[in-house]
């Protein structure tokens, strides 16, 4: 369970947010939808500590983000952001090799190496694994980095955007291994998303962000209504259903 | 939104060369070489160099020619250790391939220190004090005072790399500005004073001063490399580092005193060498896949020991003029700076 309390944060005394409080349940997929600026990518740094908490509190599996040493939120929390540059070149290998690093501390073991190679296997990645990161596609980079992160083997794993870069195919590939991962291995996953289909055909909680404020939450039949959508995105949205899932249609 | 992230990985833009250049497949293949192999004919040829400096052509007094002549290599194995490292740690922290610590004025600071320190509490009593004493008031007061400058700019989050070349440019002149200003303010004595201070150049180091400098460096080393996986990760940027739970803005302090106290030793013992940094640690990176300190930190020493070493001999037997060596270190350096500026390594 992620519980967030009251946390606010500004930049250069604009509120991007403001007093937002929820919970995101144990197990299974949340996806934050809302408009530009809403504060989505800004609540993940805020939850993931990437950026410090100004005001309220933040815990993640029961742990206080801004007491607990920065190495066991690691074993417990994986964070990947939308755009990542890397200096050096890296193999794919390697990068994906990092994702052990709170587990290892820097010397793997051959347990470590068989997860990195699963991880690796996971993301359909095996055949360019020894190909440098900045000679892969934006699509294969962004699987490199999710690999990582799979790699770290957290029970919490926050995404901002990841299919951010992929084609169709990859991002429902992407979606699925994420489904995948919160039913077989009951894994918490916490992503930003764009795209309110996939939000509502792959989670089981959605957050609904406007202005720095969290304005709805609930499953995706509560917020895929064209009267919600409409108050989240300020455009009027079509609902169909089409075997099963809520579809909306905001083509034209 | 794939639009903006196009332009800002460039790399994966451009095309590659259709036909490698003979100089890229010679890096190339040095860099398939096992590292030890690299690590050990660069030791090889450092103790090759340091060998030929001090027993070749030996004539006349061994006794007092050699003991002058182990100073001397010493001191520039001591710079190699302290510029190569404090450059790479520098370079990894600020996730670049371009600034130093040089150009971001940390000597500058440390002669702003000194000339503050002699302008201020007069040269007669800084010079009557022991040597390692005013050293450790130097480095002491040279620490603290990049701990705060430093800070603002290299902890917060991501800061455009323009923007730090160019405030490092700024604060570098700022400080040497003030420098000549209080020079020009003090007697001329003490002025005279002063300048021997810092323009100590490799021949006349005190012993006194290298035994300090040798543990300083020494005991810096030891926690580097105790430090060398949690660099690896650093050099993964900020918000990749924190998510495999290392406590970023602790660590990048503490690497930035340890840069600071490296260039504060090298700086006091001969002076400041703004682009032999920039000059090994970018052969560094050639020579090694480049993320693995555990390699990359004695790569870069050992090419700067070979550089120094080697060059001073080549120098001081060869072409027979002792002094020129900073100069075509510096020169050679900052064509490599203007290269890798143009280049575009400036992402």
């Amino acid at each position: 369970m992620i519980d967030v309390r009251n946390v606010s944060k500004s930049y250069g005394g604009q509120a991007v947010l403001d007093d937002v409080s929820c919970v995101i349940p144990r197990g299974g997929i949340t996806s934050i939808i809302g408009p530009n600026g809403a504060g989505k990518s800004t609540l993940l740094s805020l939850i993931s500590r990437l950026q410090p908490l100004e005001s309220g509190a933040v815990t993640v599996a029961g742990l206080d983000i801004a007491a607990t040493p920065s190495r066991d939120l690691a074993r417990t929390m994986a964070i990947l952001r939308q755009e990542n540059h890397l200096t050096m070149r890296l193999t794919v290998r390697d990068l994906v090799a990092f994702g052990r690093f709170p587990h290892s501390g820097g010397r793997p073991t051959v347990e470590d190496l068989a997860v990195v190679e699963e991880a690796i296997r996971q993301l359909d990645l095996t055949a360019m694994a020894d190909k440098f990161v900045d000679e892969l596609s934006g699509g294969q980079r962004q699987r490199a980095y999710i690999a990582m992160v799979l790699a770290q083997d957290t029970e919490y794993l926050l995404l901002d955007e990841p299919l951010n870069n992929l084609d169709m195919k990859h991002s429902v590939e992407m979606m699925r291994l994420l489904r995948r991962l919160a039913d077989e291995l009951g894994k918490t996953i916490v992503l930003v998303v764009h795209d309110i289909n996939f939000a509502s055909c792959y989670s089981d909680t959605i957050l609904a962000m406007k202005n720095g404020r969290l304005i709805h939450q609930g499953s995706p039949a509560q917020i895929m209504q064209a009267a919600m959508l409409h108050d989240v995105y300020d455009i009027d949205i079509r609902i169909e259903e089409i075997d099963g899932n809520r579809i909306g249609v905001y083509f034209a | 939104m794939p639009e903006t992230a196009t332009p800002s990985t460039p790399s994966a833009a451009t095309p590659k060369p259709a036909a490698p250049k003979p100089l890229a497949c010679l890096r190339d293949s040095i860099r398939r070489a096992p590292p030890r192999l690299v690590i050990g004919i660069l030791l090889a040829a450092t103790i090759a160099a340091v060998a030929f400096f001090l027993f070749s052509d030996l004539k006349g007094n061994v006794g007092y020619v050699l003991p002058r002549r182990a100073l001397k290599v010493a001191a520039m194995l001591l710079v190699a250790v302290a510029v190569g490292v404090s450059t790479l740690l520098f370079q990894t922290v600020t996730a670049n391939r371009i600034l130093t610590p040089s150009i971001m004025g940390f000597d500058s600071l440390y002669i702003l220190v000194q000339t503050t320190l002699v302008f201020t509490v007069s040269a007669a009593a800084v010079t009557a004090a022991p040597p390692t004493l005013q050293f450790g008031v130097e480095v002491v007061l040279m620490v603290a005072f990049s701990a705060l400058l430093y800070r603002w700019m290299f902890t917060g989050a991501t800061r455009s790399l323009h923007l730090l070349l160019l405030v490092g440019i700024i604060l570098g002149s700022l400080f040497r500005g003030f420098s000549s200003l209080l020079q020009r303010l003090m007697e001329p004595s003490e002025f005279i004073i002063l300048q021997d201070l810092f323009f100590a150049s490799f021949n006349n180091v005190d012993p006194a001063l290298l035994g300090v400098s040798a543990v300083i460096i020494g005991a810096v080393c030891v926690a580097v490399w105790r430090a060398r996986h949690t660099l690896d990760v650093l050099a993964l940027g900020r918000e990749l580092a924190i998510n495999v739970g290392v406590d970023h803005r602790r660590v990048v302090m503490r690497i930035l005193l340890a840069c600071s106290l490296l260039v504060a030793v090298s700086t006091a013992l001969v002076g400041p060498v703004t682009f032999f940094g920039l000059l090994v640690v970018s052969l560094g990176y050639q020579l090694c896949r480049g993320f693995n300190h555990a390699r990359l930190l004695p790569i870069v020493v050992l090419i700067g020991a070979v550089a120094l070493v080697g060059g001073q001999l080549i120098l001081e037997r060869v072409f027979g003029f002792a002094t020129a060596l900073s100069v075509v270190i510096e020169f050679a350096g900052g064509i490599l700076f203007l290269y890798l500026l143009l280049k575009g390594s400036l992402k």
